[in-house]
């Protein structure tokens, strides 16, 4: 990766950094493309999947990569290529839908803790500390097996053991803007707290949140199909990567490698893709936290 | 003396995580979809055996008193019975725990060995071949999910090359004779009866589901490791010991690793939490007789008291193995015990 220059006289804009991200990381934006590739298939994907991805077919089962199935077919004679291809809404919606609730809930739990203080902020803090003090996957489990096994008890459990990161973010960004000049201003305009919270403060420190959601992305895809995995939330015959690689690895023992190689591929491929794109996404709104 | 204060303090510190782990797994058990009186009486229950039942378990009680009874049993070491094994779920885990401790203490050296001198090389030489074999590891250690990993490996060692053993379990009894149990893991106990060749058949099972598990630990120590490294070997005292002209050697190992070194201890809590959760998946590929794949067991069968008995478990080891990175931080700093 090439270092940010600061060598650029024009004034900074977001579109300014974010050509010059690009032209200086090549990699980013092929992550961006296979990443819009991926999310256009989580769209329209039931519609151009070559098969049907229930049909199973006796007379097909296991067979190799082929012309006609280009990731060969699975133990029930179904095309796994369509289903890898249909799964990606699935996933795609899972990991979505996990980040938008810790997102939203930790934003907005953050930031009251972060302005009010007192004890609003310690039983916001103990909260967080005991989430913490689990380890995030075991954790998940529980909450799985609490709630239900289902796909939107997968998405809430996901979205439980990342919630800490979002309410301490947020907690401290706002803390310190707490009692910056301009919200002074705001609170001798008249502005109640909810006005300035809402108004002044929290745009302010949406798009360091945003950078955190897309960092978190990836990481809620790994922990959805993990759980998926070890036969959590998605049942089968419903595709999706997780599953499908767990289904797979039964015929790990007689070779066929494809049933699990493929589905596990486009686990990596996503993810990875979101964790180029959300460091990509770092370098442009919020430079200092290179690493 | 300041330092045994300190040290004290970390000590109760990790109380209130330990109430708080407590109070979410009772909370977790009460969460429960549906009557667990209804569920425990079976499908052929009438309304008089459900009630008699929900007083049985004391259901039918004030849940602070619930809390407390749960709270009684637990300093009793009582998690309940295990519907699915019929055993005491106490029993059920120490049974499994040592097979688990010794898979994640392997993948946790596995992770040290490398990511340690990968860290400090990416360091040392900043942009070169080295640099980049760090950066690719990280980067492939954040994006692969440590089950897809562990099938690979699996496939291309065990089935393509044959150069692992079979991945079912922690050692074959068909080849080899099991050990009289005195540490629980199998690495030690065929050393201690004397049994070489059950030692090697033994770290045979154990190296594919260490590297699985441990590449995931891999990553972000070798991140962390090049990070702390570069801070140091930037900073004044290294400039001085550089101008000195103390050899390159004397300044990356006597002085900028021992400075970089805190944080590195401080990631470990970050590593065992992931170490701790992966666990289980890696478990689930190697058959490994450990508890994640207890767990796993448990929450597919619904056997509710093993799985509370397993995440309490877990939460604890949780806990006190960030009480013991916080106590090997103050031990390697002496800045934090000022700081605390």
């Amino acid at each position: 990766m090439a270092e940010p220059t600061a060598a650029s006289s024009a004034p900074s804009t977001v579109w300014s950094d974010l050509r010059h991200v690009a032209l200086g990381n090549g990699l980013t934006v092929a992550a961006l493309a296979v990443l819009a590739l991926i999310v256009v298939l989580g769209l329209i994907g039931p519609a151009i999947a070559p098969w049907d991805p229930l049909a199973s077919s006796a007379s097909l089962t296991l067979k190799p990569p082929s012309l006609p199935h280009p990731f060969g077919t699975d133990a029930l004679g179904r095309d796994i290529l369509s289903r890898v291809i249909v799964a990606a809404r699935l996933d795609l919606l899972m990991a979505f839908g996990a980040v938008v609730l810790s997102f939203a809930v930790g934003t907005a739990l953050g930031a009251v803790a972060g302005y009010v203080g007192g004890a609003v902020d310690q039983i916001v803090g103990r909260v967080m500390d005991t989430i913490m003090a689990f380890p995030l996957f075991v954790l998940a489990m529980g909450i799985v097996a609490a709630l239900g096994n289902s796909v939107g008890n997968i998405v809430i459990a996901t979205a439980v053991i990342n919630l800490p990161f979002y309410v301490r973010f947020a907690r401290a960004e706002v803390n310190v803007r707490r009692d910056q000049t301009y919200v002074e201003a705001a609170r001798m305009g008249g502005n109640g707290p909810a006005r300035i919270l809402i108004v002044h403060i929290v745009p302010n420190i949406l798009p360091a949140m945003m950078v955190q959601a897309s960092l978190n992305l990836g990481w809620a895809i790994l922990n959805a199909a993990g759980l998926s995995f070890i036969g959590l939330g998605v049942k089968p015959p419903t595709p999706e990567w997780g599953i499908m690689v767990s289904e797979g690895a039964s015929y790990i023992f007689s070779g066929e490698w494809w049933t699990f190689t493929f589905p596990g591929l486009a686990l990596v491929t996503a993810v990875f893709c979101f964790n180029l794109v959300g460091d990509g996404l770092r370098d442009v709104i919020d430079p200092r936290r290179r690493t | 003396m300041k330092t045994a204060v300190t040290v004290a303090k970390r000590i109760a510190s990790a109380v209130p995580s330990l109430v708080g782990v407590v109070v979410v797994t009772f909370l977790l058990a009460r969460a429960l979809p549906g009557d667990p009186a209804a569920y425990y009486a079976g499908s052929s229950a009438t309304p008089e055996s459900i009630a008699s039942i929900r007083a049985h378990l004391g259901l039918d009680r004030p849940l602070v008193w619930q809390f407390v009874d749960y709270v009684w049993k637990l300093a009793h070491g009582d998690l309940g019975i295990s519907v699915s094994s019929g055993k005491p779920v106490l029993e059920d885990l120490a049974v499994r725990l040592p097979a688990s401790i010794e898979l994640t203490g392997m993948a946790l050296l596995f992770a040290l060995l490398i990511g340690l001198p990968l860290g400090v090389l990416a360091a040392t030489k900043p942009g070169r071949l080295v640099d980049h074999l760090c950066r690719l590891v990280v980067t492939v250690g954040a994006a692969f999910p440590t089950f897809f990993v562990a099938l690979m490996l699996v496939f291309v060692c065990y089935y393509k090359l044959g150069i692992a053993p079979e991945p079912l379990g922690r050692l074959s009894e068909i080849y080899y004779t099991m050990p009289p149990p005195v540490t629980g893991l199998l690495s030690i106990d065929t050393l201690l009866a004397g049994d070489i060749d059950a030692f090697r058949g033994a770290i045979a099972q154990l190296v594919l589901p260490s590297i699985s598990l441990g590449l995931f630990a891999l990553a972000p120590i070798a991140r962390m490791t090049r990070a702390a490294m570069l801070t140091a070997l930037s900073s004044d005292f290294c400039r001085t010991a550089r101008a000195m002209g103390l050899s390159s050697g004397r300044i990356v190992f006597g002085y900028a690793l021992r400075n970089a070194l805190l944080p590195i201890v401080n990631i470990l809590g970050m590593v065992f939490s992931f170490l701790l959760g992966a666990n289980v998946l890696v478990e689930q590929v190697f058959a490994w007789p450990g508890v994640g794949a207890y767990a796993v067991n448990a929450v597919i069968a619904s056997d509710y008291a093993a799985v509370q008995g397993f995440v309490l478990m877990m939460a604890i080891l949780y806990v006190l193995l960030n009480l013991a990175v916080d106590l090997v931080a103050t031990a390697i700093d002496p800045r934090v015990a000022y700081d605390g």
